[in-house]
């Protein structure tokens, strides 16, 4: 019986010695000392012997239990110790690429639109969106460009082959600004509207001009709403667009549908207001237009234009895209080379 | 508009530097898009006497000239054949700054030895000073030009090119821009001079003018000039064209143009002979008539167009331009001015349909004051009586059947502070009109604002708050934010849908594209069936600047296969492109439909661990698998039925259904259809219409316990028919008993299965939410779908 503790101890510790992982350590523990294992059987063993012999017996086998557990404990920190030794001595090279993920991305236009609503949203603007291709009334007539007006001059019109009374009426709209009339006949005041959407000119394109483009326009009507708001709300959104340094210059400019008109140009980044091509050597860059909303379509729209009044910009969002990632040709942004887009 | 600030200055003191002057006017509304400096690079020139002219020792064609430069005296080497003793010229020192005559660019003049004679300058061409092209000879100088002075100083000059927006037609003047500057730094306009000597006979015996249509013509003012000699303007004169952007004629004609560039109001000068008989009448033309413009064109005119005539024919285009048969001509002897005042509307329409757009309609389009008629005639008079030897005739004739009324305007202090954001002090309010030459009267607690006659565009109290603003300048209005109510937020719900769309795409890996939404019938004809395009062609621009940018798209399919082959190109590995707009779908009359599509294209190659391209081509599950995501990221679940799509390949295109309802279509693109927009490979592509998809995105959905019972998963390998398809398997699985979900994990065809059959492997996941599984439930559970799919599809499992 002896002899067997003792075989079993040496071929124990022999096994303990070969095992090199959490997992060999663990088999071993289950030959030897598990519920099955080999001491076990032994001291199970015990139950056949007298009282005397078995306590003598029991007594060398749990303290061999002893011994192996504190040796296998050991062994595992050992063990232990072995394997982070390798992991904290091995060197992974770390410039290898990883495992590519494909990262799809917004067109530059489509983030920059979506910063410049964001920045409307938060002083309690909200966006509605209106149609493309728009009647001549809503384009034009309703905000006070008659047929004979020559502000028709400044938009080149895309007629669409639709014709009420033998005239083409139907434009692919030129600005966003019939959002004005559109909104203000669905709702009352107070109204402050932000509102997106591709816009469309005759025109050819250079690198200045495209003749697709996306605008916002910006609507607000209130009682006592002022000039110095809109300059406020747009300063505020030059800010936030183009960032604090950036110096905002605010004109007098003419659209029929405002009174008084204004323009907002910042001072150009690639220059710093010296004269560049970029800003035609004027230092400024014009980024929208707007004005106070002309009482007559308030006064339209049912409004009583002695207690409210309101203001409207419109702005283009490519140039704002262009002049905040120094892009001097418009028209990369519709050609769709992922060469360009990628970078974005 | 092209304003010379040396021209200007005779109207108003300028005491600013020109950049600060044109930045006050840009402010004020005047926009100064650009100065050009006449003379800028006039360094080290001056103006110079030629007091000997020798012919050259060594060569014929040379000669040299000393020149007087006020104390000091120069010989120079010079070849132009028009250099003469007692020319003022100007002359360019060693080290000034001229233009290479034959280069053209910029260059110091050197020193320099011509045929053995050493020249320190030059006598200067117009070329080399940089003004003109001319060079064949020197240019030279009035008599008066003092010697020495710079030539800068003697007649360098600013010229502004001024944006002048629709409203300010009295801005398309000399006289209109020096009344801005005025205001704006504070002097006051010197007017030009229109008093002359009437020398002449009575207007009254030998003209008279009728308007027929006085809704089209409020005014019509002549006067009448003897015995005038035509010849060439004065030099000053023709400089001063020039500088405007004029080319010089004749003096009759140069003098109404002039005035028309001085006072805003377009002249016409007949040659009063060929008018046939003293009578004028101002009507509409007849039906059929016709005129030769004097540039030589020829019109057929149409009833609503203003004509001048004489008692037979018409004699000018009214406002547009004169007419060939009454042209001033060499003999002109006796000319009868016309200063009138035609309806901005009539013109525009008239010169716009004529293709025939002048100095002069322009002015009248923007709307001009008939006040201004006999201003202008009586200026004209001055300076043909002076200019052209003529002799005015005693009176004018005027007919003014719609006299303007002077123009009060009631603002009240409050709405002007309500526009401004800002209480002008009454006196500030008052300086700043009066400024600007409107009266300002004050009325408790009203101004009363009279508007002079040139300010058409004033008419109501923002107009005159817009005045005051551009005055004090709108950079000094304070900056206020909104304050009051925030509205409440008006739902786009197909908005919403398309930005997340957009936003579950790129995630997902896609590029967003933008394409124009004009195309061209031919793309659309790969995409669209041939009977719905017949049926409901697609919206056409009429007036489009490129035959590529004609029609609007019905689907966005077209435009993505063209952003696909522009890439092909450059591209390795996995293309995958997303566009997410509106397609415009005709309805009749109205306004189309325009509808919000979501749509992707997909081609290329898989790519490998280091992101290299693989063998394997991308193909219908890749794009599939961007589809689930977009559904997936909505929380909507969709069935993919085989369907026959146009420009698809039949077997390998399907539409996506939600609810029983088409929401989109998936397929490869036909080969014929990718080659047609230069595609190379297999392209796969999707298209969603948003407006479909809307009314099955629901809101937040409840969110279920995760079960505590362990789930049970067994696989079970199937053989079928190939003609089964997978997700009908699924749906049988998945509606039995404890089945929480069913996972293809293979699909195989091939010897092992036999011809005519696929096997598809699925991992089926049991789970109760209630209790653990026993194994026993379990087995029945699969015995039960096993038997299922044996009735169903004939399914036998594979062993």
């Amino acid at each position: 019986m002896i002899d067997e503790l003792k075989r079993i101890e040496e071929q124990a510790r022999a096994e303990l010695v070969a095992a090199a992982d959490e997992a060999s350590l663990e088999a071993w523990r289950v030959t030897w000392l598990g519920r099955k294992g080999r001491l076990t059987s032994v001291l199970r063993g015990l139950t056949d012997l007298p009282i005397e012999k078995r306590r003598r017996m029991g007594a060398a086998a749990n303290s061999l239990k002893q011994a192996l557990d504190s040796a296998l404990a050991l062994r595992q920190e050992q063990v232990q110790k072995e394997r982070l030794a390798i992991i904290e001595t091995g060197r992974l090279d770390v410039t290898l690429p990883g495992r590519t993920k494909r990262i799809g991305r917004l067109h530059p236009v489509t983030q920059t639109l979506r910063d410049v609503l964001a920045a409307f949203v938060s002083m309690g603007f909200s966006i509605v969106e209106g149609p493309e291709v728009e009647s001549d009334y809503y384009n034009f007539e309703a905000l006070r460009i008659g047929k004979d007006h020559p502000a028709r001059d400044t938009m080149d019109t895309l007629y669409v082959d639709i014709t009420h009374d033998g005239e083409y009426d139907v434009v692919m709209r030129t600005h966003t600004s019939p959002n004005q009339v559109r909104v203000m006949e669905k709702t009352r005041p107070p109204i402050r509207v932000v509102v997106p959407g591709r816009c469309y000119r005759n025109e050819a394109t250079d690198p200045t001009h495209e003749w697709m483009q996306t605008q916002i326009e910006l609507l607000a009507v209130d009682e006592g709403i002022s000039l110095s708001d809109l300059k406020g709300t747009l300063y505020e959104f030059a800010k936030r667009i183009f960032g604090q340094e950036r110096k905002v210059r605010f004109r007098c400019d003419y659209f029929p549908f405002v009174e008084p008109g204004a323009e907002m140009a910042i001072d150009c980044m690639i220059c710093g207001g010296a004269g560049c091509r970029t800003c035609d050597g004027e230092g400024w860059i014009e980024v929208l237009g707007s004005g106070m909303v002309h009482p007559e379509i308030l006064s339209n729209m049912g409004y009583d234009a002695d207690r409210y009044t309101g203001f409207a910009a419109g702005l283009g969002i490519e140039r704002i895209c262009m002049l905040r990632y120094g892009i001097e040709d418009i028209r990369l942004f519709y050609a769709n080379d992922l060469r360009f887009l990628k970078q974005f | 508009m092209r304003v010379s600030l040396r021209w200007l200055a005779e109207y108003v003191d300028i005491d600013l530097p020109p950049r600060e002057l044109a930045h006050r006017l840009t402010m004020a509304g005047l926009g100064v898009d650009s100065i050009e400096r006449m003379g800028g690079e006039w360094e080290g020139i001056c103006v110079g006497l030629v007091t000997k002219v020798e012919p050259h020792p060594n060569a014929d064609r040379l000669k040299l000239a000393t020149v007087d430069l006020g104390g000091e005296q120069m010989t120079v080497v010079c070849g132009a054949p028009n250099v003469a003793e007692g020319q003022k010229i100007a002359f360019g020192r060693v080290g000034a700054h001229i233009i290479n005559p034959n280069t053209r660019e910029a260059v110091e003049l050197t020193p320099a030895r011509i045929r053995g004679v050493e020249s320190a300058g030059m006598v200067l061409s117009e070329r080399e000073l940089g003004m003109s092209d001319e060079h064949v000879g020197i240019l030279v100088l009035d008599e008066d030009a003092p010697v020495g002075m710079p030539l800068q100083e003697y007649m360098g000059d600013s010229i502004f090119d001024i944006s002048v927006t629709p409203n300010r037609g009295d801005c398309l003047s000399m006289v209109g821009i020096a009344r801005e500057v005025a205001a704006l730094t504070g002097k006051k306009v010197r007017y030009p001079d229109g008093t002359y000597e009437e020398a002449g006979g009575r207007i009254a015996e030998r003209v008279s003018v009728e308007i027929a249509d006085d809704d089209l013509c409020s005014r019509y003012v002549a006067t009448l000039i003897d015995d005038v000699k035509l010849g060439d303007s004065p030099p000053w004169m023709q400089e001063r064209l020039i500088a405007a952007g004029q080319r010089p004629i004749n003096n009759i004609v140069d003098i109404t143009n002039y005035v028309m560039l001085e006072l805003g109001q377009p002249l016409h000068a007949f040659d009063f002979m060929l008018l046939g008989g003293g009578k004028i009448v101002v009507r509409r033309a007849r039906p059929g008539e016709k005129m030769t413009t004097l540039d030589g064109v020829d019109h057929e005119l149409e009833p609503d167009m203003l004509v001048i005539a004489n008692a037979s024919d018409a004699v000018a285009l009214a406002g547009v331009m004169g007419g060939a048969n009454s042209e001033v001509r060499e003999d002109t002897r006796t000319i009868l001015l016309e200063s009138a005042n035609f309806n901005s509307a009539s013109i525009r329409r008239t010169s716009t349909r004529l293709k025939a757009r002048s100095e002069a309609s322009s002015r009248f389009e923007k709307g001009l004051s008939p006040e201004l008629s006999i201003v202008a005639a009586r200026r004209a008079t001055k300076l043909l009586v002076e200019l052209a030897g003529g002799r005015a005739a005693t009176g004018v004739v005027d007919v003014y059947p719609r006299k303007a009324q002077p123009v009060v305007v009631q603002v009240p202090r409050r709405r002007l502070q309500t526009i401004l954001g800002l209480d002008l002090p009454t006196p500030k309010v008052r300086s700043v009109l009066e400024g600007l030459e409107f009266g300002c009267g004050w009325h408790e607690p009203d101004y009363l604002v009279t508007v002079p006659y040139w300010r058409m565009d004033v008419r109501i109290a923002d107009d005159v708050a817009e005045e005051v603003a551009r005055m004090v300048g709108y950079d000094e209005l304070p900056v206020t934010n909104l304050r009051g109510e925030i509205p409440s937020i008006i739902p786009q719900p197909l908005r919403d849908l398309r930005e997340r769309a957009r936003d579950l795409l790129a995630a997902a890996g896609m590029q967003e594209v933008i394409n124009y939404s004009l195309t061209t019938l031919e793309a659309l004809e790969q995409v669209v069936p041939p009977e719905l395009l017949s049926e409901q062609p697609p919206l056409r621009v009429v007036n489009s600047l490129s035959s590529q940018h004609e029609y609007l798209r019905t689907t966005l399919r077209a435009s993505v296969l063209q952003s696909l082959a522009a890439n092909l190109r450059y591209s390795e590995g996995e293309v995958a492109l997303f566009e997410a707009a509106r397609a415009y779908l005709p309805r009749g009359s109205d306004l189309p439909l325009e509808e919000e599509h979501v749509t992707g294209v997909i081609s290329g190659w898989h790519e490998d661990r280091w992101g290299h391209p693989m063998e394997e081509a991308v193909d219908l599950y890749d794009a599939k698998g961007y589809l689930e995501a977009l559904f997936a990221g909505m929380g909507v679940e969709a069935e993919f039925a085989q369907a026959d799509v146009f420009g698809m390949v039949p077997g390998r295109s399907a539409e996506v259904r939600v609810e029983g309802e088409t929401v989109a279509v998936i397929g490869q693109a036909h080969p014929r259809v990718a080659a047609a927009f230069d595609v190379d490979g297999d392209a796969y592509v999707f298209e969603m219409v948003l407006d479909r998809l809307l009314p099955f995105v629901r809101g937040p959905r409840r969110y279920e316990p995760v079960s505590r019972f362990p789930p049970v998963v067994q696989d079970i390998a199937l053989i079928v028919d190939e003609g089964v398809t997978a997700g009908h398997i699924k749906a049988i699985i998945e509606k039995a008993p404890l089945v929480r979900e069913a996972r293809l994990f293979d699909c195989y065809t091939g010897e092992q299965v036999g011809a005519g059959k696929k096997s598809l492997a699925f991992s089926i996941t049991y789970q109760s939410s209630g209790h653990s599984l026993t194994d026993e439930e379990v087995a029945r559970a699969q015995r039960g779908i096993v038997e299922r799919l044996k009735h169903e599809i004939d399914a036998t499992l594979r062993s």
